[in-house]
């Protein structure tokens, strides 16, 4: 099968669909293969805010559950933005932002439950969030007071990870725990479109199906990696290439929380019952720069960006939420200001880290101890001593 | 009975027998460490005993061996991961380096990486390209691994328990041209500290500093040179990360005169560390340059070269010789 780059820079909205496990609803597979480089999306909730249907993926939320997704988006969207601003202030170094992504993340990150585990890449602040992460936290690395920094094990979110797709694999070694123990939980792999010509990542995916590991691997397809395109990275659209692991793959509208949250719920589910891992491709887009440091006017179109734009994933919520009367305008005007409080607390949460003290490189770099850090960190001291006993720094 | 006469692979397969009785976090994994028991047969038996959820046969990659060892740890194991040949580890160097060996810190402390990985490293038995080599240096370089090789049965036994029970990620290298050699293994002794160095032969005139498959060497050097009126000590170093220099210093400030020993090259080598080391902390004790024996800069060689690349009784009493002629 050839795959046109189009075809999967721009897929079908379809709201029935090609069954991940194989089974079909007969209709739509008809079209689907009549169309068969035209990859099949799931959807529950269209760019225009409209709920529709798909036979394999329901969802049926309250209004509070709905408004809570809302505030998530919102809330994780104003974090991205005070946190571009602090590092074109140069409170921070680098900001890699999401813009864009906030479906794919809090979709997901809502459908994991507390005893489940995550294993980030280094954009996933929604993700962050719904796995109760303090933003202070995420935010050290990038203002350089360290490397990471906080307890993976109390929000069982682990640390940022920057060497791409090496997580794939400390994702699967975990589940391979969880089945050891008998647990019932799961684990999340996030990973991006260029992570997916990792060795590691494919890798992940084999150990993963070889133990029937339960772990699901979370594909933020967001159409960059810096400034290749997909079209660079691989040939065939990735939802598809589980099925040669000999596991499910599905490609959902990642800028649609309901349908996210559906299809990593499902896949949650599936993992947890012991049916093994699962790939779930959120197409999405990256509205903004790889990070802080990048220029994507050098790469790429704006009428690319005008296109995705108009498939925000926040104002598709607020479109459906202000239609159906599930929310008023008290509720956007409390929300409005919350997240200006937010914000404030974010900048004033930055400015007020300290640096740190440079002899504290030399803890944890063993648990145990070594010999070799006692006997540096005594001779660094001593150099520092003789600045302050001398002459003064 | 708690001495017993084995050979260092025995011992090794002993010693992670002993870890998965005491201890049910320990898993091993690798490729062929099942059925087959290794290619080295280090493994023999234990998977039989021990169930395959315990000792894992694992897909044919080694990135993905170590990166899921990281991630049970993660979880509370304790994985003993067994990579097939020296050679064979870089496509898991990234692991080891990038992740492995920095997570503790990352994370401030808060979490821990119990990961041995065994690597039979190393020649001397003939064998084809990428199977004998000795990359110690390239892992002892790297702040967050703890590096150590045994060179004996006795050694091997409990600085793979001590490994084992290390809450840091140790590379554990195995001298595999000894696999066979037999010495007793007390199971009930106290053992030393994992990074302590040992002396295994004292002297007045010349320090030898060796570990792994060289400390046999460096004590067959040691008796010809006696034979010749020469009084030389030899150290086993046992761990190349941390380096128990301290040991070394006091050697080195009874002999005056340090030779070191391995068969990974000497460009860069644990030989080079020593010597810095050494010369900073006893310029005055010195009566000579602090040499080295080691391989070369270039490609481990074909088979059919190696005994004459590695060094061997001659070459070491060679640097023996030039040392005291100082």
């Amino acid at each position: 099968m050839t795959v046109e780059s189009t075809a999967a820079r721009t897929p079908r909205r379809t709201s029935g669909g090609k069954r991940a496990g194989g089974k079909t609803a007969t209709k739509a597979a008809k079209t689907a293969q009549a169309q068969a480089a035209e990859p099949e999306l799931v959807q529950l909730l269209t760019p225009e805010g409209q709920r529709v249907e798909h036979p394999d993926y329901a969802i049926d939320l309250s209004a509070d559950e709905l408004r809570g997704l809302y505030k998530d988006m919102v809330l994780t969207r104003q974090f991205d933005a005070e946190a571009i601003a602090l590092q074109r202030q140069g409170e921070l170094g680098l900001w890699p932002s999401l813009l864009g992504q906030e479906a794919a993340q809090i979709g997901s990150g809502r459908a994991t439950k507390d005893d489940d585990y995550v294993f980030p890449t280094y954009r996933e602040h929604g993700v962050a969030w719904c796995r109760g992460v303090q933003p202070k936290n995420l935010l050290g690395m990038f203002r350089g007071v360290n490397n990471g920094g906080w307890d993976p094990n109390s929000n069982n979110f682990h640390l940022y990870t920057i060497v791409i797709g090496s997580q794939a694999l400390h994702a699967t070694g975990y589940a391979m725990g969880i089945t050891k123990d008998g647990a019932d939980s799961a684990v999340v792999a996030y990973f991006g479109d260029g992570a997916s010509s990792q060795g590691d990542v494919m890798e992940g995916f084999n150990f993963a199906a070889v133990y029937n590991a339960p772990v699901v691997f979370f594909c933020q397809n967001n159409q960059w990696a810096i400034s290749e395109s997909n079209e660079k990275q691989f040939r065939v659209p990735l939802y598809q290439r589980a099925q040669g692991f000999g596991f499910p793959g599905v490609r959902v509208d990642g800028n649609d929380v309901l349908a996210v949250l559906a299809v990593t719920r499902a896949a949650l589910d599936r993992a947890r019952r012991g049916e093994g891992p699962m790939l779930i491709e959120a197409f999405t887009y990256r509205m903004g720069a790889h990070t802080t440091s990048d220029d994507p006017t050098k790469y790429r179109r704006d009428e690319e960006r005008e296109a995705w734009e108009a498939k925000d994933p926040i104002l598709r919520l607020r479109t459906y939420l202000l239609a159906e009367g599930l929310a008023d305008e008290a509720f956007f005007a409390d929300l409005e200001k919350e997240s200006e409080a937010f914000g404030k607390q974010v900048r004033e949460a930055v400015r007020s880290m300290e640096d740190p003290d440079m002899m504290a490189i030399f803890e944890n770099v063993y648990a145990d101890g070594s010999a070799l850090v006692d006997e540096e960190r005594a001779q660094f001291a001593a150099y520092q001593a003789s600045f302050a006993d001398g002459e003064g720094k | 009975m708690a001495v017993q006469k084995l050979p260092l692979a025995k011992a090794i397969n002993e010693s992670l027998r002993t870890a998965l009785e005491n201890d049910p976090k320990v898993v091993l994994m690798g490729e062929d460490i099942g059925k087959l028991g290794g290619v080295f047969r280090v493994t023999d038996g234990l998977q039989k005993d021990f169930g395959e959820s315990r000792v894992i046969d694992t897909p044919l990659a080694e990135s993905g061996i170590v990166g899921t060892a990281i991630g049970l740890a993660l979880r509370g194991y304790r994985p003993v991961v067994e990579i097939q040949f020296d050679g064979f580890v870089f496509p898991a160097y990234d692991q080891i380096v990038t992740q492995l060996a920095k997570m503790h810190a990352r994370s401030l402390g808060k979490v821990k990486l119990p990961v041995v990985i065994r690597i039979p490293y190393g020649g001397g038995i003939g064998a084809v390209e990428h199977h004998s080599e000795s990359p110690e240096a390239l892992f002892a370089h790297v702040a967050g691994l703890k590096v150590v090789s045994p060179s004996n049965s006795q050694d091997a036994y409990w600085m793979l328990q001590q490994a084992i029970q290390s809450d840091d990620p140790v590379i554990y290298f195995e001298p595999k041209r000894r696999y066979w050699d037999k010495s007793d293994v007390d199971t009930e002794a106290i053992p030393a500290p994992l990074h302590a160095a040992r002396t295994v032969r004292e002297g007045t005139d010349l320090t030898l500093v060796g570990y792994g498959p060289m400390v046999k060497v460096c004590l067959e050097a040691a008796a010809a040179a006696q034979e010749e009126g020469k009084s030389v000590e030899v150290l086993d170093l046992r761990s190349m990360s941390p380096i128990d220099f301290d040991s070394i210093q006091a050697s080195v400030e009874k002999t005056g005169r340090l030779v070191v020993v391995h068969e990974a090259p000497v460009f860069y080598g644990s030989g080079a560390e020593i010597a810095a080391r050494i010369t900073e902390r006893c310029f005055y004790h010195l009566e000579s340059p602090v040499l080295r024996v080691g391989g070369f800069h270039a490609p481990y060689p074909p088979a059919r070269l190696e005994e004459e690349y590695l060094p061997g009784l001659d070459r070491v009493l060679d640097a023996v010789d030039r040392s005291l002629a100082y």
